[in-house]
């Protein structure tokens, strides 16, 4: 994409690697991410993908016998520098899981959960961002009347859009979607979807399809993983029409999966 | 033989062995009920022992029991939940874990006169608490922590890793997490395992015998580095000691005892029941 200006990319994977006890989960990894997009991580399953996530926000750091190599960086400075606010970076970097997880609480504790961890008490600004993250992840109208249910009471299609206001509740700057619909019926898949397709105005996404169709829809930029390898990545959509590698070209065919 | 004779007689074997359980709970509640009630009235309850113990009420071992029950919670119960939330929250496996891991087990089978032993050469003796409250509740905590921690520890690994990782994710410091979601999914087991490890502390004998327990004395404790009657200890005495001691007043000790154990434990019930009750997930 030589002469494109692109705009400063929001985060930089420099040259990761990461092993679990010895195995190799990500192998040299280098990617950007570009601000106020959809980037979609795919590939078959062990490719990493999840892996490359979490290290984004630093959840695997609860994982023991890792190791890593290589840097990434958000904004230009490396989330791992020795004395960094792990808790301020995970503010910043959202994370909606594979299964909805609601926490035991009603809807509106569940949004309210990160504001209140970091400090925030005024009610007044946690009712506006109560109707504001659920407006965004396209589910007020259906929880509007029940903010005071419990969380576990809602479908899980709800749930799930549910966990995705949850992040968007600390403003967060990027939001990590690790196959947020892989649990979801197809109507309600659509509708993560176009929250999806809402969000990235405002926040760069970085999301794990559960299928290569999936990819397709929601992509801005995609990267193929397999292996732990990134096999392909270029800006824009190209990959599913006219990949380039061989092994790319027959995952998106369907030729395995 | 035939199959369904033998699947038969395992039935019955099995039934037996479950019923086995409730009879002597229900026959020792009975017998002691029954012997027991015409001692109970409120001079019995609220009145000093007389005539060497032979007349008169029980009050001041209820006092001392209640008095003894409540310091060891005191202690037993931050420094139990306390531990629990270490080894199940923080602690990674080392051999420091692994040591006390064992620790809790070894701790929890050591015979009862046993604690009573070292209560008076460590609390009693060494940190001159003398014979006192402060010796016996101490003495009883320690008694009561592999109870509580090991079952409060089981409540916190009951609650789903998720929930941790979710709070992580959301910006939470491990402690918040705790505090504000794995503790309150985990108290009514929590809560269980305290008033478990209490009843115990409550009705055992051996380990105040040296630290706390007054043989006779009318009075009540005016702090808690005076010794102090208590129920079972004095259920030991006038059962073995005191010659002529009258039967219904035996028995009339031992159903209070019972009664008393039997609360907490019912107390136990209903908080846990609310618990569950709020609980949604």
């Amino acid at each position: 994409m030589v002469g494109m200006s692109e705009p400063e990319p929001k985060i930089q994977i420099d040259q990761v690697s990461y092993f679990y006890g010895g195995e190799a989960a990500l192998k040299d990894v280098t990617l950007d991410v570009q601000p106020n997009a959809v980037t979609v991580l795919f590939g078959p399953a062990g490719g990493g993908k999840t892996t490359l996530l979490r290290l984004i926000n630093r959840l695997n750091d609860l994982v023991e016998g890792t190791e890593r190599s290589g840097r990434i960086l958000l904004d230009g400075s490396d989330i791992y520098a020795p004395g960094i606010d792990i808790t301020a970076l995970r503010r910043r970097v959202g994370m909606v899981f594979a299964l909805p997880l609601p926490l035991p609480g009603t809807v509106r504790w569940n949004v309210e959960y990160g504001p209140r961890l970091a400090g925030i008490r005024d009610q007044a600004w946690l009712d506006d961002t109560l109707f504001r993250c659920l407006s965004q992840a396209a589910i007020w109208e259906e929880v509007k009347d029940r903010l005071d249910a419990p969380a576990s009471s809602l479908s899980g299609g709800q749930q799930q859009r549910l966990c995705i206001a949850r992040s968007l509740a600390l403003e967060p700057e990027v939001l990590l979607l690790d196959e947020p619909t892989s649990g979801l019926d197809p109507i309600s898949t659509g509708k993560v979807e176009e929250s999806i397709y809402q969000l990235k105005q405002k926040y760069t996404i970085i999301i794990v399809p559960h299928s290569v169709q999936q990819a397709a829809r929601v992509a801005d930029h995609a990267a193929f993983f397999l292996m732990g390898e990134l096999v392909e990545h270029r800006p824009g959509t190209e990959i599913f029409t006219m990949p380039r590698d061989q092994r790319a070209e027959d995952y998106v065919t369907g030729r395995f999966g | 033989m035939n199959r369904t004779w033998v699947q038969r007689f395992g039935f019955v074997l099995l039934a037996l062995a479950a019923l086995v359980v409730v009879v002597p709970i229900l026959v020792v509640i009975g017998i002691i009920f029954v012997r027991g009630v015409e001692a109970i009235n409120w001079d019995f309850l609220t009145a000093m022992p007389r005539d060497g113990m032979k007349a008169g009420g029980i009050f001041p071992a209820i006092v001392g029991t209640l008095l003894l029950t409540v310091c060891t919670a005191l202690v037993a119960i931050p420094v139990g939940v306390g531990g629990a939330i270490y080894l199940s929250e923080y602690a990674r496996d080392t051999w420091v874990t692994r040591t006390i891991r064992l620790a809790i087990v070894n701790l929890a089978g050591i015979p009862s006169v046993v604690y009573g032993l070292f209560g008076l050469g460590m609390f009693v003796l060494f940190l001159q608490f003398g014979t006192s409250i402060v010796a016996g509740a101490l003495t009883l905590a320690i008694m009561t922590l592999p109870i509580i921690i090991s079952t409060s520890e089981e409540a916190l690994l009951t609650v789903p890793t998720e929930f941790r990782t979710v709070s992580f994710s959301l910006g939470g410091t491990r402690w918040q997490g705790i505090r504000r979601v794995v503790l309150p999914q985990a108290l009514p087991g929590i809560i269980t395992g305290v008033i478990l490890g209490l009843l115990r502390a409550a009705g055992e004998t051996a380990p105040i015998l040296f630290t706390v327990a007054a043989f006779y004395l009318p009075s009540l404790p005016q702090s808690i580095f005076d010794q102090t009657m208590a129920l079972p200890y004095h259920l030991y005495v006038i059962s073995t000691q005191v010659p002529g001691m009258p039967e219904k007043m035996q028995y009339g000790t031992a159903l209070v005892l019972l009664l008393l154990v039997l609360s907490l434990s019912l107390v136990a019930t209903i908080i846990r029941s609310i618990f569950r009750r709020r609980r949604q997930w």
